[in-house]
């Protein structure tokens, strides 16, 4: 555990895919009820970073009454510090296409869509020839599915799955209201499934090799590996696939450049990790026995001790004002009024205390913002201004 | 402009005349003319047959439809946490410097615009920006350099 130091790396994404096609055929001879069966007992949670069990998800759009559904591929990779789906769209396409195609037999969806963030447009290119080759090899086996590509163009927000769908209607971006959840009235109000690109891919990975090699991976509530996104003060910046459930400790002790000053995981919208924590805080879903639990989103950011936390703050704050989709006014204008207020408090022109004032605002943003992005802003807020309160204010 | 009704025409013929279509025709718009104008949503608008507000909602809620007349290359490097720990500024005053104007700005040869944007998703190799769709990563001033006096050669002007 804690004092082993040892990160077990695995190898299962980026994992030769040339056998695709062998996987589509084998898996769609199955019922989708083994199929569905099959994904729960994996316990495969959504890997975008909400963690909602994936199987369940099929299941629900499977058992959802109409003719009409859709599969969607999120991959409109925005989260500060989040760079694997573009590594897994241009290094193993065929298994998120795949696993859509699958997915789709299961749930009796004919179309599916990977929304592209604009960011990622010079993917399109390969990922269209890709896409032809595999609509090839789906009408030579009769399978009914055809998957399209809809760009994004450049809003965070779009990453949210509501938002998302939106997004491809044609609208502004803006988060709906939740219930109705997507598997029951998503794109077009028809019961939609949609999965994180990564999602998918491990999808792949429990059709090939079956539910059990990826249950034993991981631990109790959070099984099976997960990409990681390395960056920040490392001298070994990349993606990596290791097991969930790690120490944070562990972490640090294999990527940090020996002088880790906390660790940011989740991205902007997760949580900074002060060094004094590391050995409390593992890598997982909430469940985990001991100690905190930390989002898996992905986005693994070390900061060394020449780092500022206030620029760190102010970086992200000033991304979440940009980035409020300006629906609801708790994250419209809180988002701008932690801005403003963190700059006051460190010219002076507001006493230390108004730092409490603000984290009490994100409290309230925590509670009424209508989604994720409003929600999550009191993560790194007061993960940051508790843990490095010195630094705000001199 | 008078080509533009035309090639929103054929842009509706392509990919439909209903709202779905919107984000699509209003990309390809962008991809061709480098912005989309107030007369250009009026005609999509008019063309698909969705309200004019609605059009201009949608597309100023996007950061990447450009609304404002903008350079043939458009340049967004990359401001947020990880860009800017690697030396992002270094790497913005050099543009700065070589095209003789500030963030925001486009050059009067109508060349090249220079804007800041959020994570690009390139944070293990910072700084990155993006001219247009291509990706530029692990920047320096000095590789900066480089890069801009490829395009400008491409453009003619050295």
């Amino acid at each position: 555990m804690a004092n082993s130091h040892q990160l077990k790396r695995v190898d299962f994404i980026f994992r030769n895919e040339n056998d695709w096609e062998k996987v589509l055929s084998k898996t769609i001879k199955l019922k989708p009820q083994d199929i569905i069966n099959e994904l729960i007992s994996s316990e495969l949670k959504g890997r975008g970073g909400a963690g909602f069990p994936t199987g369940l998800k099929w299941k629900l759009t499977a058992e959802a009454p109409s003719e009409e559904k859709y599969i969607i591929c999120n991959a409109d990779e925005g989260e500060p510090g989040t760079f694997k789906d573009r590594e897994i769209l241009s290094k193993v396409p065929y298994k998120v296409l795949t696993a859509m195609a699958v997915c789709g037999y299961v749930t009796g969806a004919k179309q599916g869509f990977i929304y592209l963030r604009g960011e990622y447009k010079f993917l399109e290119p390969e990922l269209n020839k890709a896409l032809d080759e595999f609509q090839y090899y789906c009408s030579e086996i009769k399978l009914d599915f055809k998957i399209t590509i809809f760009m994004g163009s450049g809003a965070y927000i779009c990453g949210e799955e509501t938002a998302l769908m939106e997004s491809m209607e044609g609208k502004r971006g803006e988060p709906r209201n939740k219930p109705p959840y997507p598997t029951l009235r998503g794109f077009k109000g028809k019961p939609t499934v949609i999965n994180n690109v990564e999602t998918l891919a491990h999808t792949y990975t429990i059709f090939n090799y079956g539910a059990k090699k990826f249950y034993d991976l991981g631990v109790q509530y959070s099984r099976g590996t997960k990409l990681f996104s390395v960056s920040g003060d490392t001298p070994k910046p990349g993606i990596y696939e290791l097991e969930l459930g790690m120490s944070l400790q562990d972490f640090v002790y294999e990527f940090g450049d020996g002088d880790t000053k906390a660790v940011q995981v989740g991205g902007a919208s997760g949580f900074l990790v002060p060094r004094k924590k590391f050995k409390d805080a593992a890598i997982g879903f909430k469940g985990k026995l001991t100690g905190i639990s930390l989002p898996t989103g992905g986005s693994m950011m070390l900061f060394n001790s020449s780092r500022s936390m206030f620029n760190v703050l102010d970086n992200y704050l000033d991304f979440f004002r940009e980035e409020s989709c300006g629906q609801c006014t708790p994250c419209r204008v809180g988002c701008q009024q932690l801005l403003l207020g963190i700059k006051a408090v460190k010219r002076g022109e507001k006493p230390a205390s108004y730092l409490d004032k603000l984290l009490r605002l994100t409290e309230t943003m925590q509670l009424t913002a209508k989604c994720g992005l409003g929600q999550s802003v009191a993560n790194s807020f007061s993960s940051i201004v508790e843990n490095f309160r010195e630094e705000m204010i001199y | 402009m008078n080509s533009t009704p035309l090639l929103i025409k054929e842009l509706a013929d392509k990919y439909g005349r209903k709202r779905e279509s919107l984000l699509p025709i209003m990309q390809a718009i962008v991809e061709q003319e480098k912005y989309l104008s107030e007369y250009s949503m009026a005609e999509i608008a008019r063309e698909i047959d969705v309200p004019a507000s609605e059009v201009y909602g949608t597309a100023t809620f996007y950061s990447f439809i450009e609304t404002q007349p903008a350079g043939k290359n458009i340049i967004r490097i990359c401001k947020t946490i990880t860009c800017a720990m690697k030396g992002k500024n270094q790497v913005l005053f050099a543009i700065q410097d070589m095209l003789k104007i500030k963030l925001g700005e486009t050059t009067p040869d109508k060349k090249f615009t220079l804007l800041e944007t959020n994570c690009l998703g390139w944070c293990h190799k910072a700084p990155a920006m993006l001219i247009n769709n291509e990706v530029y990563t692990e920047l320096t001033p000095e590789k900066v350099r480089e890069i801009l006096s490829d395009y400008m050669k491409q453009n003619g002007q050295i």
